[in-house]
Parts: C-alpha cells; structure tokens; sequence
C-alpha cells in the first residue's frame, strides 16, 4: 500500500516537472485583437489589396518564406506606410514591422519568418488617412521553430 | 556585422527595382538552450534601413519571429545614379553595413 503510494506521488510529481516543457510544446493561439487595435487606433481594417504568399504547408518553423505585397499607387497623398506582421501562436506575436514611403515604388516585401507551430498569420498594411487593411493566412507548419532546444 | 546587398548592375530612370539583403546574424529567440541547460540570452537584430544618396526608402523593426540570418527583399524607384546603403543594428548596439553601387542608365 506505502509503496503504491510512493509510486503513484513520483509519476504525479514527474508529471509536473514535465509539465511546463509540454505547455510549451503546445503554445496556444494568443488573443491578438488588443495588439490590432493598438495599430489601428480602432479603426476596421478592410480586407482585400494584400497578397499574403506563404507555403500551405512549412515543413520546418524555423524559416519560411513570407511574401506580402499591398495594392496601392504609391504616390507622396496615396502609399502603404508599414505592413504589421503578426503570428498569433508565436511566443512575441509581433514578428516585424516594415516601412515604405512613395521612394519605396511598390508596398512588397520578402523575408523568412519563423512560426510555433500551426497558425494563422495576420498581416496588417497602414495606409495614408488612417486606412487599414487586413489579411489571414494560415500556415501548417510540420516542425515548429522553438521546440527543439538542442538546436 | 557581416552582411551583403545586391542590386541590379544597371536600372532604368524611374523603375521600380528589388533590394535584397542578408544579415548574417543568429538572432536568438532566449528560448534556447546550449549545452550546460543555461539559457541563451535573446540576441536579434532589432532594426534595418535602406538609404539612396542619403534619402531613406525603406526600414524594419525585426523581432525574434524573424528566422536566423535575415533575409529582406524590397524595391525602390531608380532616380539618379548613387549609393545604396543599408545600415543594422541589434539589440546589443552591435552596428552593420553594407553598400551597393546604383547606375541609373
């Protein structure tokens, strides 16, 4: 019976020592809505005019290839300000923030980002006169960055 | 820092053309762990710009959510013939900087 319970206590307290590494290995998907609206000013943003290129499926979270390119004429009274790029199941939702001005020609920008996990990337371009788009993109990613801490 | 910047050789008087450049730099997230279990402070580069004779077109504040080495591309427009300067720096104040040659034919 004593040895029972000795057991039974050591896989509760081995479970609760594994615990935090599980918890990490499942990053849940963070509330970002307060993160959109600080950029936003609470504005609604539109959807449309942003073309979010990134793999349906990202076999390793560690590096895949974001392109995002936002419709607009880029004039010095019409151009994308910045694009906000966000991954609401990272550990820093905030993954960069790019700049443009009418020097710029086109609002498109390729990079390698890194994802958690599966998710949904929200991409968010800052128009002149406070207008705002949005785009969803979702992302299957087979081995997530972060996990492996031996790398 | 190390990095490299490429150009086109040569670019028409007002077009658009593309800017790339790599960063080398590990940027580490502070989720890491090395050998001994310590863990690896965060370390990324945290700032970017692009400058044609003197005039900024382009910049980026980068988080920890951008992968090892970054990467950027993005465009200009071709005004006059001059240099492309893109300068970094990361969270440490370790400062970067590359150069590139525009001819605008």
């Amino acid at each position: 019976m004593r040895r029972r319970g000795f057991l039974g206590a050591s896989v509760a307290a081995a479970g609760a020592w594994r615990l935090p590494a599980a918890a990490q290995r499942f990053q849940p998907a963070q509330d970002i809505r307060p993160m959109i609206e600080a950029i936003t000013g609470g504005a609604t943003p539109e959807s449309g005019g942003i073309q979010v290129e990134l793999p349906q499926i990202a076999e390793n979270g560690n590096s895949v290839p974001l392109r995002v390119r936002v419709d607009s004429p880029m004039t010095p009274a019409d151009h994308v300000r910045a694009i906000h790029v966000l991954a609401e199941r990272n550990p820093r939702p905030r993954v960069a923030v790019f700049h443009f001005g009418p020097a710029s020609g086109r609002a498109e920008i390729t990079t390698r980002v890194r994802l958690a996990g599966t998710q949904v990337v929200t991409v968010i371009a800052e128009l002149t006169d406070r207008r705002f788009r949005v785009a969803r993109t979702e992302v299957l990613v087979t081995s997530a960055a972060c996990l492996d801490e031996s790398l | 820092m190390l990095g490299r910047l490429q150009v086109p050789a040569t670019v028409r008087k007002g077009e658009v053309f593309e800017v790339r450049v790599l960063v080398q730099h590990p940027m580490e997230t502070g989720f890491r762990r090395d050998m001994n279990g310590a863990t690896v402070p965060v370390n990324v580069v945290d700032r970017i710009a692009c400058r044609i004779a003197g005039r900024e077109v382009f910049s980026a504040e980068l988080g920890t959510g951008i992968a090892a080495n970054p990467y950027l591309v993005f465009t200009a427009v071709a005004e006059a013939s001059g240099t492309v300067e893109v300068d970094w720096s990361d969270d440490r104040g370790e400062k970067g900087t590359a150069s590139a040659v525009l001819n605008v034919v």
